[in-house]
């Protein structure tokens, strides 16, 4: 929901990196973001378009990395897969899972010209 | 004044700004492919991979979080709140579930105890701080426009306004809404997320992120709870699944029931975060 704030703070990103790389052009954004960062990417990627203009992102191609949530179930005692914030462990169906990855929302790089 | 950029901007519009932090690494390797004995490494080139379709000298590594420029300025408040001895809270909720009535009761109960002092966020309006500081507290409200979040920018720019007294409490009241102000830190040193008993016991699950990020739950309008069908055990439950440390109290800002224990909470935290 807040998709678009988040692409106006990451084309803010790109520009200053783009002029500290004296670029003329970004080609591709890629970016990692995590299925528990309550971000969709379709809309990540139609914000992108609409906050890059007039910017050195203009045109440029959103490369989304998707990572899967992770979490650590303490009664397993194993790292499981997590699918929500919240959700049960997939082998012991308890809820003593805590979250380990997939929140990310990072800027990995940028293929310039 | 912006400490973090050093604009003037008076009016806490939450405006673009470029800043330069250090944080990208940049590593310089042989340009080229390396060519040993009849291989052809495309591993060898300047980014140290090869990507098909993208051209190896132009890949810049940069690693950082989209939200890193938030967090900058959010930690900026947060330095100077504690500098100046402020503790500062960031009321979440959905629209509707009692947060103004709640600070203005709060204001009211605790003059002459704590300087209390209110940066409002609303889309449009400005009838919340009114209340505000009709229950006697400055105030100064942030009118988002389109934004549906506060950020910690704009927060900042607020702080300069308001410009809070040495060891004053603040209270940030967020735009009212369960999902977005949850990823944007405005430098606070807890979010308290209410919940009214009208809202029913299934947000906690239903809007996970707000209750993971938050560190107290007010479940408000206690005093109607008898004419919902409002599962106070299972809305607790529900929270506590989602965020095990979570503190739960149970409130009315109408009639006062359960505001002894929040404002035990509040003072006793303020007094932690003086001391530390």
């Amino acid at each position: 929901m807040h998709e678009m704030a988040l692409a106006e703070s990451l084309v803010e990103l790109i520009e200053e990196e783009a002029r500290k790389h004296a670029a003329q052009r970004v080609k591709t954004v890629r970016l990692a973001v995590g299925a528990l960062a309550a971000v969709e990417p379709k809309a990540l990627a139609f914000c992108f378009d609409a906050a890059a203009r007039g910017a050195a992102a203009e045109g440029a191609r959103l490369d989304i990395l998707y990572s899967p949530g992770k979490g650590w179930c303490l009664d397993c005692a194993e790292e499981v897969p997590l699918s929500e914030r919240g959700g049960a462990c997939p082998n012991c169906a308890n809820y003593h899972v805590q979250m380990t990855g997939g929140d990310e929302l990072r800027l990995i790089e940028l293929e310039i010209a | 004044m912006c400490t973090v950029c050093g604009c003037g901007e008076p009016n806490a519009s939450g405006h673009a700004h470029e800043h330069d932090h250090d944080h990208e690494h940049h590593h310089h390797h042989d340009y080229g492919h390396h060519h040993g004995e009849g291989a052809i490494d495309y591993g060898a080139g300047l980014a140290g991979v090869h990507v098909p379709g993208l051209s190896q000298e132009r890949i810049i590594r940069i690693e950082r979080d989209i939200l890193s420029k938030n967090d900058a300025y959010a930690s900026e408040n947060r330095a100077r709140l504690k500098a100046n001895g402020n503790f500062a809270l960031n009321f979440v909720s959905s629209p509707g579930s009692g947060k103004t009535t709640l600070l203005a009761r709060t204001i009211a109960d605790l003059s002459g105890k704590l300087i209390i002092e209110v940066i409002e966020g609303d889309q449009q309006t400005a009838n919340d701080a009114e209340r505000i500081r009709k229950a006697g507290a400055r105030a100064v409200q942030i009118n988002t426009g389109k934004g549906c979040h506060l950020d910690a920018h704009m927060v900042g720019h607020a702080l300069d306004e308001l410009s809070p007294p040495q060891g004053a409490v603040i209270f940030i009241e967020n735009v009212g809404n369960l999902v977005c102000p949850a990823a944007f830190d405005l430098g606070e040193a807890h979010k308290v997320v209410v919940l009214s008993v009208t809202e029913g016991e299934d947000k906690p699950l239903k809007y996970p992120d707000m209750f993971a990020a938050s560190d107290l739950m007010l479940v408000n309008k206690a005093d109607l709870a008898p004419h919902c069908d409002f599962d106070l055990a299972a809305c607790k439950a529900n929270a506590l699944r989602i965020n095990p440390r979570l503190t739960i109290l149970t409130v009315s800002a109408r009639t006062g029931e359960g505001l002894a224990a929040f404002y035990g909470w509040l003072e006793a935290n303020a007094a932690l975060a003086a001391a530390s």
